[in-house]
């Protein structure tokens, strides 16, 4: 995955609660078996709207996506986070997010940043005053900047160095199949097997 | 802090999610999260063709090819005859090729054992209680109603199950759900998960195992005890587990996979001690009484959107926070409703009994039972969850029942639950559904659902409106 310290962009408000990962990318588009493309399908309902946000030049290029609480419910599909990355973003910044998501996310390179919903709201409010203001994201020292407003947020230590060096999970656990191995030795007898 | 938290965990009793957890932990080091083994991975065709692509990139096998499991399920077509749709097509060979490559037992179209990931592990007996269970799929929490942890992953994280038979996680918080009293009759578990659901919200479990508990809960079949579990997720919590007790143990004795002769005697033995220890600690409690239920439905477009059928359509003004109230407008203008309709006068185009929410035999007979001797009034698909769902209904003669009520009889899949295959609504159309979710067009492009009971399914079919047993 591609590391991630920090990142400036600009940003797309998306003034919308409980985005499911339904709307990020339906159905009909998890049917491809590559991991490429999906960017075409990335809420592919609401961009029939003209009036919907992604459609508004304003705020083409936009980077980070700021929406509303809960983003990311719903299905493990993580064509979720593929289609927003090959779109374009590479931050999502909400108040709270679908556990599997964020997950999902940080596997990736995707960084989901939380913030406190009045501070969400009050940077979405600044983004549709101002579409071309520059917010950086900073990884290393946890923090949101735009403007002259500072905003800390927490992330743990592993999945931020993680991050940061940009390093797969694969490899790291196969450092461990020694551990893996003696585990495997002590299961219980009864545990089923498929075969 | 590290030796503070040991210290606690000496004198205090554990709960079910964490004897659980400790069991599992391969390995654990300060500042990272426990690397967990998985007992059991299921695969099916949508989540898992990167995950392959990514294992051949690097020359990866699977690690543990006899604890895998594989089906097709989500695109497959409920009408006999082969795949139409080429998209659809090659994305379930893509499977048939990979199980082939990597020595994987696979349940096909047309096989007996195929069916929903989620409702074939059970009927194997291959979910067990204390097992950790993962797999490409949010509703793999359905697992959990064995007393083991089951939640759903990424296609990343399937290709590290797949690599290492591990995962790298941190442990979530645990949430007791206490259910007091007796469900009413005519009340079901669905009703019962949709009511959690809309009291604590589509975010109120977030972060959380949730622990299902109390009488009501003890009650319930196995079945019942999977359809809670199941929409754990529509609660936002990472997995929901129930304790295992006889009813566990009697539903497992003698099916393919579980433990036989001296072996099953050791289970049980374990098994028994996988109980929330009584002076345990829960992060978080939530309480709700049974026997003030009715039947439940949604209104809008998410899990926690729903209320007793006997209410109206809410008004957006009745929520006093502002972002529940425009999800509230939001979620009106698609569904097309007005305020204070009474939910019972909301017409159907379709109703659909399926799904790992509601495809499993006892939601098949409790639709028959309904349907027996009357007529549906709109279009009605049964589709049973899996192969072995269908055989046992056939051999019972509950598709007689449905076919003679003018219902659709379908072979096994997921079907209209999230409509990859044919089996859609159209835009604009309205379906009472038995399945998990009611998200913007989840059934297909402009479709309107309403998530009900079996029960309140079939009514609703009989009447052509949102329609409770008790009122036919
Ligand atoms: S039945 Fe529905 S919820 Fe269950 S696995 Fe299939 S698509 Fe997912």
């Amino acid at each position: 995955m591609d590391a991630f310290t920090t990142h400036t962009g600009t940003a797309v408000p998306l003034r919308r609660s409980n985005v499911d990962t339904d709307q990020i990318i339906p159905a009909v588009w998890l049917k491809q078996v590559s991991r490429t493309g999906f960017e075409k399908g990335l809420f592919a309902a609401w961009r029939e709207d003209p009036t919907f946000v992604l459609n508004d030049p304003a705020y083409e290029g936009g980077t980070i996506l700021v929406s509303g609480p809960d983003f990311g419910t719903g299905s493990s599909r993580e064509h979720a986070v593929w289609a927003l990355q090959q779109y374009g973003f590479r931050v999502v910044i909400a108040a709270r997010f679908g556990d599997i998501f964020r997950n999902n996310s940080t596997k990736m390179g995707l960084l989901p940043v939380v913030l406190p919903g009045e501070t969400v709201e009050a940077l979405q409010a600044a983004v549709e005053a101002d579409p071309k203001l520059e917010i950086t994201v900073d990884l290393v020292e946890r923090q949101v900047r735009w403007g002259g407003e500072v905003a800390s947020f927490e992330i743990d230590d592993y999945t931020r160095w993680r991050l940061m060096e940009g390093l797969d999970d694969i490899g790291l656990t196969l450092r461990h199949a020694d551990d893996v191995a003696a585990y495997e030795n002590g299961r219980q007898p009864w545990l089923p097997t498929t075969v | 802090m590290g030796s503070i938290a040991h210290k606690q965990e000496e004198i205090m009793g554990r709960t079910l999610a964490e004897k659980v957890w400790e069991q599992h932990v391969v390995r654990r080091a300060e500042g990272e999260p426990d690397l967990l083994y998985i007992d059991l991975h299921l695969i099916h065709e949508v989540t898992s063709p990167q995950a392959f692509d990514g294992l051949r990139l690097a020359g990866r096998k699977v690690r543990r090819p006899d604890l895998t499991i594989a089906t097709e399920d989500h695109n497959v077509p409920t009408l006999l005859g082969p795949i139409a749709d080429p998209v659809s097509k090659t994305q379930v060979e893509t499977l048939r090729k990979n199980a082939a490559e990597f020595g994987l037992r696979l349940h096909p179209m047309g096989d007996a054992g195929q069916g929903v990931v989620h409702i074939i592990g059970p009927q194997f007996g291959l979910t067990q209680p204390g097992m950790t269970i993962v797999c490409g799929d949010s509703h793999t929490s359905t697992h959990g109603a064995f007393g083991g942890i089951a939640f759903g992953i990424g296609t990343s994280e399937v290709e590290h199950v797949l690599a290492t038979q591990t995962l790298p996680a941190y442990r979530p918080k645990t949430m007791a759900i206490e259910v007091s009293g007796e469900l009413p009759v005519g009340v079901t578990a669905k009703d019962l998960i949709l009511a959690i659901i809309a009291k604590i919200g589509t975010g109120g479990g977030q972060g959380y195992i949730v622990e299902y508990r109390g009488e009501a809960v003890r009650k319930l079949s196995m079945e019942g005890r999977m359809t809670v579990c199941n929409m754990s997720i529509e609660a936002g919590a990472r997995a929901g587990m129930i304790a295992p007790d006889e009813t566990t143990f009697e539903y497992l004795k003698g099916r393919p996979h579980a433990p036989e002769g001296e072996a099953w005697d050791q289970a049980v033995e374990y098994w028994k001690s996988l109980r929330t220890d009584d002076d345990a600690v829960f992060d978080k409690v939530v309480e709700i009484d049974a026997s003030t239920l009715t039947p439940y439905v949604t209104w809008g477009t998410n899990p926690g959107q729903g209320l007793p059928l006997g209410e109206s359509v809410p008004s957006p003004e009745s929520f006093d926070d502002p972002v529940a109230r425009a999800a509230a407008e939001r979620a009106l203008e698609y569904m097309g409703l007005t305020a204070g309709t009474p939910l019972r006068d909301i017409e159907v185009d379709t109703v659909f009994v399926g799904s790992c929410t509601n495809g499993r035999i006892e939601d098949l007979r409790s639709a028959a039972e309904i349907l027996r001797g009357r007529q549906v009034r709109t279009r009605t698909l049964i589709v049973p969850g899996s192969m072995l769902v269908k055989r046992q209904a056939e051999e019972e003669g509950l598709d007689e029942v449905f076919k003679a009520a003018g219902a659709e009889w379908r072979q096994a899949g997921c079907s209209m639950c999230l409509g990859m295959n044919p089996d859609t609504l159209q835009p604009g159309e309205r379906s009472a559904s038995t399945s998990n979710r009611n998200f913007e067009g989840r059934q297909g492009k402009g479709g309107r659902t309403h998530l009900v009971s079996p029960q309140v399914a079939a009514a609703t079919a009989v009447t052509g409106r949102l329609t409770a047993p008790a009122d036919l």
